[in-house]
């Protein structure tokens, strides 16, 4: 074990993939030179050199577009967004050809690509740059999304991408990128997808999180335990595919379940949630299931009125009063 | 550079690929007519001289990809006219398992990377072959389609942009064939030179009309040869034209039925049989049609009688391991 940052962690898994597969190769905006834009690949372009560590202009589309040709003959890129947001430009890319070649194709060609950045708010950047964006991929059969929340997570999450066959989409955040934790260091050590975390155990209440947000959502439970309540976080780490079984093994021993996630509320990954544990668990349950997510405008730059429109603690605890009928 | 092959078994070779484009796609009109194939049905009748003089340029083992316009290249490429009706059809016999259909013939057996049906999408994806090509040391050239059309979109100049800076082994071919859709080039290009768009990349640019299928396959084989040599990517503007119109639904009415005369008495198919007949090739001629009919009426027998696919093929189609819900 080793006590990684976040950042670190994304890092350790890029080169420890790369070492272990020659077809891999990190491309991005100022991932070389510059040592990214948060330094997640600092010291890579130095030992890696710039054929694998390859610093591409601004060009999301282009470098998007470029690194699926290079996957369907046979190269695994790790693509670098400098967030997410700017994915919106290589939407066509994402959408039409990362996800749809293996079926337009017969199954003849896949495409082993993974996608990654910081998502949803950094603090202050504005609506342009405050998208959380799991909500408009992992819609989109033929893609997978990944959304971990911790460092060990993050390392043992991302190798398992970069070894995957299909197209993953891993999210991370600027604001866990100094988040502190013990990872293994065996590079064999991988962490499935699909499968979520229970981050702390409880019986009154579920509270399904992800990413960011299960930082937060623990904060809560915490928060709740001097109250009496008990509260269990399921930190999902992987929306696409879905940990449908964890959600709906928690609901049915809480009875109450509260989704808590960046993003708005109209439709979206919350409210897939909620459809699941309604369909799967509905005798289970107590009260109906809560969504605390960012509130339904384009991010401000305010401070205050970001705090106010992004899911807080203070927020997570008025909807687990109101599934618990205490307030 | 290499000495290039002029024989008369060799024209004769291309203009069999020609005429089984040109016959495969008439068929294929009649059972869209017909309601046997539906969606979108994109002809390249009048352009055949490109792909076939294209793959003549290439190596069977350089990748190639092109626009929803692509079964002239599919079949250029060497895919069997069986499984290429058989997509249009959407069986499951059919290249892309009835997947895909017209837009989107795959063969992955003779490099033929696909046909896509964004305008554009596709340019940084052939881009994206020849970088793997380069990144492994290998030699092979990479060759990627598209209409003047498509020039005018981001992910044209981005491709350009990035071949022309990452040195890439890739030929950039703009077919040319004066409309996009409906709109012809002078409402959609500042320029009537579309070769002009490679200077700002610094790029080599070539531009010529597709005159007959020879002319084609040795200006293509100059280019690939340099681009294979050096590393160094090339927009070559090719001029030609089409008979039909955009689609089955279009019927054309943007230009003048003069103008379509006119253009069909330089049809390439048609110049180079009358060709091959001035040099005493007659009985290959009739020899190789009759060949071509009978692989035609087959491929509509085989599409017709093999089986639709059915929904458990739509899962790992759509993922390579377990599906991700």
């Amino acid at each position: 074990m080793s006590t990684l940052r976040y950042r670190d962690a994304v890092r350790a898994a890029m080169i420890e993939e790369m070492e272990r597969d020659e077809r891999v190769f990190l491309v991005g905006e100022e991932v070389g030179h510059y040592q990214g834009a948060y330094k997640v690949s600092e010291g890579m372009l130095e030992r890696f050199g710039p054929k694998r560590v390859i610093d591409a202009p601004i060009t999301e589309s282009g470098f998007t577009g470029i690194s699926i040709g290079a996957a369907m003959v046979g190269l695994r890129p790790i693509v670098e967004y400098m967030t997410w947001n700017f994915s919106a430009v290589a939407f066509d890319q994402i959408l039409n050809n990362a996800a749809k070649i293996r079926q337009m194709s017969g199954g003849q060609f896949s495409v082993p690509i993974v996608l990654r950045a910081p998502n949803a708010s950094a603090r202050q950047v504005g609506s342009q740059h405050s998208h959380a964006m799991e909500h408009f991929y992992a819609q989109v059969p033929g893609l997978k999304v990944l959304a971990p929340a911790t460092p060990a997570d993050a390392k043992g999450m991302l190798k398992s991408a970069i070894r995957d066959e299909d197209p993953v989409l891993f999210m991370e955040s600027e604001t866990l990128y100094n988040v502190k934790g013990e990872v293994p260091d065996d590079p064999e050590l991988l962490v499935p997808m699909g499968v979520a975390n229970v981050a702390r155990e409880g019986k009154d209440v579920t509270i399904i999180a992800w990413s960011r947000l299960t930082h937060v959502s623990l904060e809560a439970a915490a928060a709740l335990e001097k109250e009496g309540i008990s509260a269990e976080v399921i930190d999902l780490r992987s929306i696409r595919p879905l940990d449908e079984e964890a959600i709906v093994k928690s609901v049915r021993k809480t009875h109450r379940a509260v989704v808590a996630y960046e993003g708005w509320p109209f439709g979206g990954v919350g409210a897939e949630i909620s459809d699941r544990i309604q369909r799967l668990a509905f005798d289970d349950l107590d009260a109906p299931v809560l969504r605390v997510s960012t509130l339904d405008y384009p991010m401000p730059y305010n401070a205050k009125l970001e705090q106010h429109v992004i899911p807080s603690v203070p927020r997570i605890l008025e909807a687990v009063n109101q599934v618990l009928y205490r307030s | 550079m290499t000495t290039l092959d002029t024989s008369d078994e060799l024209h004769l070779k291309l203009y069999r690929q020609m005429f089984l484009i040109r016959r495969f796609e008439e068929e294929a009109a009649r059972a869209y007519a017909q309601g046997k194939i539906g969606g979108f049905l994109h002809l390249y009748i009048g352009q055949e001289a490109i792909a076939v003089g294209a793959h003549a340029a290439m190596r069977q083992d350089d990748y190639m990809l092109t626009t929803y316009r692509d079964h002239g290249l599919a079949l250029a490429r060497g895919m069997a006219p069986r499984a290429a009706m058989a997509e249009l059809f959407g069986k499951v016999t059919g290249c892309s398992k009835g997947l895909g259909g017209s837009m989107h013939f795959f063969d992955r057996e003779h490099n033929m990377l696909g046909g896509y049906g964004i305008v554009g999408g596709h340019i940084p994806i052939g881009v994206g072959t020849a970088f793997a090509s380069k990144y492994r040391g290998e030699d092979r050239v990479s060759m990627v389609f598209f209409g003047e059309g498509a020039v005018s979109i981001g992910d044209f100049h981005e491709g350009m942009s990035l071949a022309s800076l990452w040195r890439l082994p890739v030929v950039f071919v703009c077919e040319n064939n004066e409309y996009a859709m409906g709109t012809p080039i002078s409402r959609t290009l500042s320029v009537a030179d579309v070769s002009q768009k490679a200077l700002g990349y610094g790029m080599a640019r070539e531009r010529f009309a597709a005159e007959s299928v020879i002319h084609v396959r040795d200006r293509l084989r100059a280019i690939v040869d340099r681009v294979r040599e050096t590393s160094e990517p090339t927009l070559v503007e090719i001029q030609t034209y089409r008979f039909r119109g955009h689609s089955m639904s279009d019927p054309g009415k943007y230009r003048t039925k003069e103008e379509l005369e006119e253009r069909k008495r330089k049809d390439v198919v048609l110049r180079a049989r009358v060709e091959l007949e001035e040099k005493g090739q007659s009985e290959a001629l009739e020899r190789i049609e009759k060949e071509v009919e009978d692989e035609v009426t087959d491929a509509i027998r085989f599409a017709e009688e093999s089986p639709e696919p059915g929904p458990e093929i739509l899962a790992p189609t759509t993922y390579t391991g377990a599906f991700a819900r």
